[in-house]
């Protein structure tokens, strides 16, 4: 008898995900036991995609056995890829269409309010993240992986980038520490990840390892569109060096928080008041600023109380945040609806873009407000305040027809 | 005798028997096309001369009163399922039919429960000839398997009782299990140990059956009030130790969903809703017990407290949410079906304006009228719809009949239709081609949403209309059936027969469709 192996979850709660048992064999050619919930409907497709996995690896005889809690074509794929590597030796890789929805890029100062962490190796949570609109997904390949499940997770989230819709959100992917993480980047780099979230970073030159692989499979595979980073200090040392860290390289987009593994690090314990991470979230917010790049809080972890997160939403904001992670869905909202400008800012942004529209019409290289001058950037921030509100349904696209009523 | 005969094709194009258990039936014909003729359904005329002066109506046992009601081969027996999964009678009624001989008797219950799957050994041996009513579960898999010995017949609440007013189903003997009763036989729902709020599914059973029990085992001295079912209709009552189990009579589907992608459903329904006009003060309506539905409620309610404005009427399965809104101020009246809680039970004792229905006021079709159709919006699930809008509510995809119909097909004639749905489980898109079994007709359907968008049913050029310019993610159901293919992949075709083991009413006693037997 050959070596057994297993990929993937079953068990009572589990849906949309499947457990493969393979075993390589001598003779007899493939022998595929399925066990499924939508075997009637789904049991053609199944079978036929397992062939399709096995042939590509070039396997002629096995036994597959397939517990199938109606898995989508990412899942059972990369289960199977996931069992026949733990068996076979290769650097083939069964690569899934990338669906066209997912090729679009992202830019280094959009908003990102809220990004919604997702565990790596659970893909039912996955198919549906997307519609709840939040401006980030995060694959997690870190925390919330097991150590021998790394490798499976590497080939769901891989999968997931070229398959799973997100409804435009900016896919990101949390990688592993470097230097393991570095081992990550392979089944990322090529599937239109738009960022990467590297952890417990604590020194520039992590982030130019993480650059120099990016770069050579980048040219590897003829690659041109932008990877970001952002880079999570999560201990005493990233906070001091956070400064360093920001202005390391021209892809960090943001530098992020994670306090768990900070208060941990400088002994003490997390607070609802916070007071103990006050340093180092104002000492982030601060390198972030002079890098003028965004700074972004750590997630809120009761999904049960909105009003907390309310709180903490508005308090991080006050800090100068310009966004925080989250859990679960529903917090996406409260997030958003706190995070975005509020009626002053609407109103100023309305003002400087008017002005900015009145210069145009009567040509005039200056803008200005009043007596001030404003200066370009400035409108052009007041333009995504706009941009944003109008977004958001703060305000209608004719915003100005009514602005002008009203003065 | 064939077990059915003289298949024709329906209004919507299915083939269905005209005969079917030696009985001829209607096919389809549209909604609203049938016209009933001649006058209903007549019981025997009792005389107060058999019945004792004082009231006292008590036989010792289940098994004396179903020999006295004349207990024998081929008749027909009804229940109700107030009792949800705590009904402990339905079994017992037919434990003692076998154990008295008794064979070939037609099980008339408004809603079958897991709790009554022990009645599968009376079905293989004849005991039970078939079950007209919701089969559930264990039940349904037995009957789409064939095993069954007659042909099943669904049908609405509304419909069942429509049947039984217009004589189509005779029911012998009707056996009312009753939270309390007196000695005379008027029984209510609101009170004793296995109060389940009202019986109003027992209320055409008492109204037209040739004999009528009732059991309880909170006997009161008279007069039992409220008397929600008349005395006066009963032939013989009993006491028994334990009537229902109270932990199980409490439905399991009566919280908030916590999943996030049923919530965003139901706020999107609610938004919908809004956008439409729907929500405005006097508005009423139906949000079942479900996760979503119940949600939907909520999302409602906080609209009505921030305008500071009120509903006229919650049609219910009442529980906790809409009573919180009674007493609170934001409704005038639930009118209420079934109770699915200890506070929905509780409210109807106490609430003047928390009032039970029947089938009859809420639902009968062959009626001067009813009140579903007046309702502005009702939200109800479904398991499959298709291109047309054709709901199924009874089968899956794989072909197994697994629900009844419930008030489904009684509340699609509201003001506005919407179906919240997934757009896909598991793995197994909502929306196909031809649904696997037509429960309601198209036509009837307005609105359906998922997580992925919202399809507006193109006659309701209307809602479209309104809808202009809205936010909302309004597809047409082509797209979002696409779109679910796309993620899942289409689908195989299930391996169905062509052996057809029941039959769909409409709410009219005509027949929408047939289920068919499943080759495994």
């Amino acid at each position: 008898m050959g070596k057994i192996v297993t990929s993937g979850n079953k068990g009572k709660r589990v849906r949309s995900d499947c457990f493969i048992t393979l075993e390589l064999t001598e003779s007899d050619g493939i022998d595929i036991q399925l066990e499924s919930k939508v075997k009637v409907l789904f049991g053609d497709a199944i079978n036929k995609l397992l062939n399709k996995v096995l042939d590509f690896f070039e396997i002629k005889n096995a036994k597959l056995k397939i517990e199938d809690a109606g898995a989508l074509p990412f899942v059972i794929a990369a289960r199977a890829e996931a069992a026949i590597k733990k068996l076979i030796k290769t650097e083939k890789e069964f690569l899934l269409d990338m669906i066209d929805e997912n090729k679009y890029q992202t830019t280094k100062d959009r908003y990102r309010f809220s990004r919604l962490y997702l565990p790596g190796n659970s893909p039912s949570l996955m198919i549906n993240a997307g519609i709840h609109k939040p401006n980030g997904i995060i694959l997690d390949l870190e925390d919330s992986v097991s150590v021998n499940k790394k490798s499976e997770a590497q080939l769901i989230v891989r999968n997931a980038l070229r398959q799973v819709n997100f409804y435009g959100a900016e896919r990101m992917v949390r990688i592993n520490q470097i230097p393991l993480g570095l081992a990550d980047l392979n089944y990322l780099i090529p599937h239109h990840v738009n960022l990467l979230l590297v952890p417990k970073c604590e020194s520039a030159d992590q982030i130019h390892q993480v650059n120099k692989r990016i770069d050579e499979i980048k040219k590897q595979h003829g690659l041109e569109y932008p990877i970001w980073l952002m880079p999570i200090i999560e201990s005493a040392l990233g906070v001091i060096k956070s400064f360093e860290i920001a202005t390391s390289a021209d892809n960090i987009v943001s530098l992020a928080i994670g306090l768990e593994d900070y208060t941990a690090d400088i002994h003490t314990k997390r607070t609802n008041e916070a007071e103990e991470s006050f340093f180092a979230r104002s000492m982030l917010v601060n390198a972030a600023k002079a890098a003028n790049i965004q700074a972004i809080d750590s997630v809120f972890s009761d999904v049960g109380d909105m009003e907390a997160l309310k709180q903490n939403v508005l308090k991080s904001k006050s800090l100068g945040f310009d966004g925080m992670g989250c859990i679960h869905p529903r917090q996406i909202k409260v997030i958003h609806e706190n995070f975005a400008p509020d009626a002053a800012d609407i109103l100023k942004a309305k003002k400087i873009v008017n002005a900015f529209i009145i210069a145009e019409e009567q040509g005039l290289g200056v803008v200005s407000l009043g007596t001030k001058m404003i200066d370009p950037p400035v409108v052009k921030r007041a333009q995504t305040t706009i941009d944003l509100a109008i977004d958001m349904g703060f305000i209608s696209k004719n915003w100005r027809e009514e602005f002008l009523m009203e003065k | 005798m064939k077990k059915y005969d003289k298949i024709v094709k329906n209004a919507v194009g299915r083939e269905v028997p005209t005969i079917i258990n030696g009985e001829k039936h209607v096919p389809f014909k549209g909604v609203g096309k049938f016209r009933p003729t001649g006058r209903k359904f007549a019981p025997k005329i009792p005389t107060c001369a058999d019945y004792p002066a004082d009231g006292n109506k008590l036989v010792p046992s289940l098994k004396e009163a179903l020999i006295k009601a004349g207990l024998k081969d081929g008749m027909t027996i009804s229940s109700h399922h107030h009792f949800r999964n705590g009904d402990l009678i339905a079994v017992q009624i037919f434990d003692i039919a076998k154990e008295l001989g008794i064979k070939n008797l037609r099980w008339y219950p408004s809603a079958s429960f897991p709790c009554q799957e022990a009645l599968i050994k009376y079905l293989e041996d004849g005991t039970i000839n078939r079950i007209e009513g919701s089969m559930n579960g264990a039940l349904g898999r037995f009957c789409s398997q064939g095993k069954m010995k007659g042909i099943g017949v669904l049908r609405s609440h509304g419909g069942r009782y429509t049947a039984v007013q217009d004589g189509d189903v005779q029911i012998d003997i009707a056996v009312i299990a009753a939270p309390t009763a007196d000695a005379f036989g008027n029984a209510n729902g609101v009170n004793g140990p296995a109060a389940c709020g009202l019986l109003g599914f027992a209320l055409a059973d008492s109204q037209y059956a040739d004999k009528v029990i009732v059991v309880t085992d909170n006997l009161v001295p008279f007069p039992c009030i409220p008397w929600q079912i008349h005395g006066n209709y009963v032939d013989y009552t009993v006491k028994v130790d334990v009537v229902g189990l109270p932990e199980k009579i409490i439905s399991g589907t009566t919280k908030i969903t916590k999943s996030p992608d049923r919530l965003l459903i139901a706020e999107l329904t609610a938004q919908f809703c809004d956008e439409a006009g729907i929500v405005k003060d006097g508005f009423s309506y139906q949000a079942g017990a479900g996760g979503t539905a119940l949600s939907i409620g909520n999302f409602f309610a906080d609209m009505l407290k921030e305008r500071k404005i009120k509903a006229r009427f919650i049609r219910a399965g009442s529980n906790m949410y809409p009573v919180k809104m009674l007493e609170e101020g934001y409704v005038d009246y639930i009118l209420d079906g079934q109770t699915f809680d200890l506070e929905g039970v509780r409210s109807m004792r106490e609430n003047p304006g928390h009032v039970n229905t029947s089938p009859f006021t809420s639902y009968n079709y062959h009626s001067k009228g009813n009140f579903a159709s007046m309702v502005d919006v009702v939200i109800l699930g479904a398991t499959e719809v298709d291109v047309s809008f054709n709901a199924n509510v009874v089968t899956h995809s794989d072909g197994y009949l697994l629900h009844g119909i419930g008030g489904w097909q009684n509340c699609l004639f509201s003001k506005c239709t919407i179906l919240p749905i997934p757009l896909f489980r598991d793995r197994i898109p909502i929306i196909k081609d031809e649904v696997t079994t037509i429960c309601g007709p198209g036509e009837l359907i307005d609105v359906i949403v998922t997580e992925r968008g919202i399809a507006i049913n193109p006659l309701r050029k209307d809602l479209i209309e309104k809808l202009k310019g809205s936010k909302l993610p309004i597809k047409t159901i082509e797209e979002l059936k696409d779109e679910a293919e796309k993620i899942c992949g289409k689908p195989g075709k299930p391996n169905i027969g062509s052996e057809i083991v029941a039959a769909i009413k409409w709410v009219d006693g005509t027949i929408i469709d047939v289920v068919r037997k499943v080759e495994e």
